[in-house]
């Protein structure tokens, strides 16, 4: 059967209680967002990825391709969101080869949190799942443990609280394509500001019936700066006091050579890379 | 919670889903529908609750094709019960079971934690059932009309939400009668006239 291997996890748990630190997964302390539209569905989130207090990860990409009109926003566990939505994905994509239909948003969500609900939880994937199919645009959460929301606007991740307070503030009922892709990424940017686990840029999805749009680093709020001086010294900043050049030949004065006799050594000596 | 009335029964609850302190949704949709007329009150682990709940809407599907006739509502809430009891130890689901049959009209059943199953006139749960058990006691009615019903469920839910802090949103409700099922919104702070209206700010 396809899925997860948990058979190291009684030996984590002998080690962890013998003192051994577990090891640190990579978790995307994140901000992830989604917004419907008239014409479409938006998805955004911010490109930082964290191991611990350590930035993994500048510039990671949060927005996975589930289908051409599907596509997922993940926070949690870097691995988790990766592979869950991978399968989903692929599963998704042999549905539509054997029914001949485009998926549906429903669809996509159903086989994510019936997976998730599965795992108890111990598959850390938060995802806001957007798309459009035959029948209209489709927002969803979808959490661990597997429950799953339906609303207009959603947020996810570590910087959800910050991204909520732009939505709650300045959504209104109609909104343009402009508008939608503006306040989505005003609400990342809201998290990469005011949220420690979440920063770096902002990337964007539009999904229409037509097409989806993604937009990658669409906001780079946070280009590294030239650095203003450089430690590189110049050639001559140091007094040479003597100087000695020993030539190949007069190596042996300092070290023992032997030549070889057997000559296939020999030949496989000469074969051999050197670094210089 | 949910209720029998004169020609059916009332299905309502609040709207408010937290994770830790957080309101994770301030607008859900806690009444379900597991069939055309049997819907059900979800309360405890949104996840849990959606499953158990996505299980049986699957299973009455099927029955109402292969039967060829719409399960009644002891049938949904003897297949509530059996997920429910078998998986007691993995589940936090409190459920209520409310639906409207030909055969035997509205019915109310409840299943609390542990899997048992009740028939009762009307059912409360979830945290925010505790502190409506007096006003519900003290206002019930057999054979209400429909307003009557509905003003009943609206002034438990809205002291439930006054007074537990799980609980909020606002108040939907489901009227399952023969003609099938309404949907009603009410805000809780509308028209409001219960006690402390005037020292306590909403």
């Amino acid at each position: 059967m396809p899925g997860f291997d948990f058979s190291n996890h009684n030996r984590n748990a002998a080690l962890h209680a013998q003192g051994v630190p577990l090891p640190k997964a990579t978790s995307t302390g994140t901000t992830i967002v989604g917004c419907l539209y008239d014409g479409g569905v938006v998805i955004a989130a911010d490109t930082r990825a964290t191991s611990g207090p350590i930035v993994a990860d500048k510039n990671c990409e949060k927005l996975h391709y589930i289908s051409p009109q599907i596509w997922c926003a993940g926070a949690g566990t870097a691995a988790d969101t990766e592979f869950t939505t991978a399968l989903i994905s692929s599963n998704l994509e042999l549905h539509a080869l054997s029914t001949g239909r485009t998926p549906r948003v429903v669809t996509c969500m159903t086989l994510l949190k019936q997976h998730l609900f599965r795992y108890q939880g111990h598959i850390g994937a938060y995802l806001v799942v957007a798309g459009v199919d035959p029948t209209g645009a489709h927002l969803f959460t979808v959490h661990a443990h597997g429950s799953t929301d339906k609303l207009p606007y959603v947020t996810m991740g570590s910087g959800s609280l910050a991204a909520m307070s732009v939505f709650e503030t300045q959504w209104k009922r109609s909104l343009s394509r402009d508008d939608a892709v503006k306040l989505c990424a005003d609400a990342i940017q809201a998290g990469i500001f005011n949220d420690l686990g979440s920063g770096s840029n902002v990337d964007v999805a539009v999904i229409t019936a037509e097409k989806t749009t993604l937009m990658r680093n669409y906001i780079t709020p946070n280009v590294r700066e030239k650095k203003q001086r450089n430690y590189r010294f110049e050639r001559g900043t140091t007094a040479v006091l003597a100087e000695k050049v020993i030539k190949r030949e007069e190596i042996s004065k300092y070290v023992t050579v032997h030549e070889l006799s057997d000559e296939s050594v020999a030949g496989a000596a000469e074969k051999m890379d050197v670094d210089l | 919670m949910a209720i029998n009335f004169k020609d059916g029964v009332i299905l309502g609850a609040d709207s408010r889903t937290t994770t830790g302190a957080y309101i994770a949704n301030r607008v859900t949709d806690k009444l379900t529908q597991v069939h055309d007329t049997i819907w059900c009150c979800r309360s405890g682990s949104a996840a849990d609750t959606q499953a158990v709940a996505d299980i049986v809407h699957y299973h009455l599907g099927m029955y109402g094709i292969t039967n060829d006739e719409a399960p009644t509502t002891q049938t949904a809430a003897a297949i509530f019960q059996e997920l429910c009891y078998d998986n007691k130890d993995q589940l936090s689901a409190g459920m209520i079971i409310a639906g409207y049959d030909h055969r035997h009209g509205g019915q109310v059943y409840s299943i609390p934690l542990g899997g048992s199953l009740h028939k009762q006139a009307y059912a409360i749960g979830g945290s925010g059932s505790t502190y409506i058990y007096g006003y519900c006691d003290a206002n019930w009615k057999e054979g209400m009309t429909e307003e009557e019903g509905v003003n009943f469920v609206k002034g438990a839910l809205r002291e439930a939400i006054r007074w537990d802090g799980s609980s909020g949103g606002v108040i939907r409700m489901v009227v399952l009668t023969a003609k099938g099922a309404v949907r009603h919104l009410y805000l809780p702070h509308v028209d409001y006239k219960g006690p402390g209206v005037d020292s306590v700010k909403i």
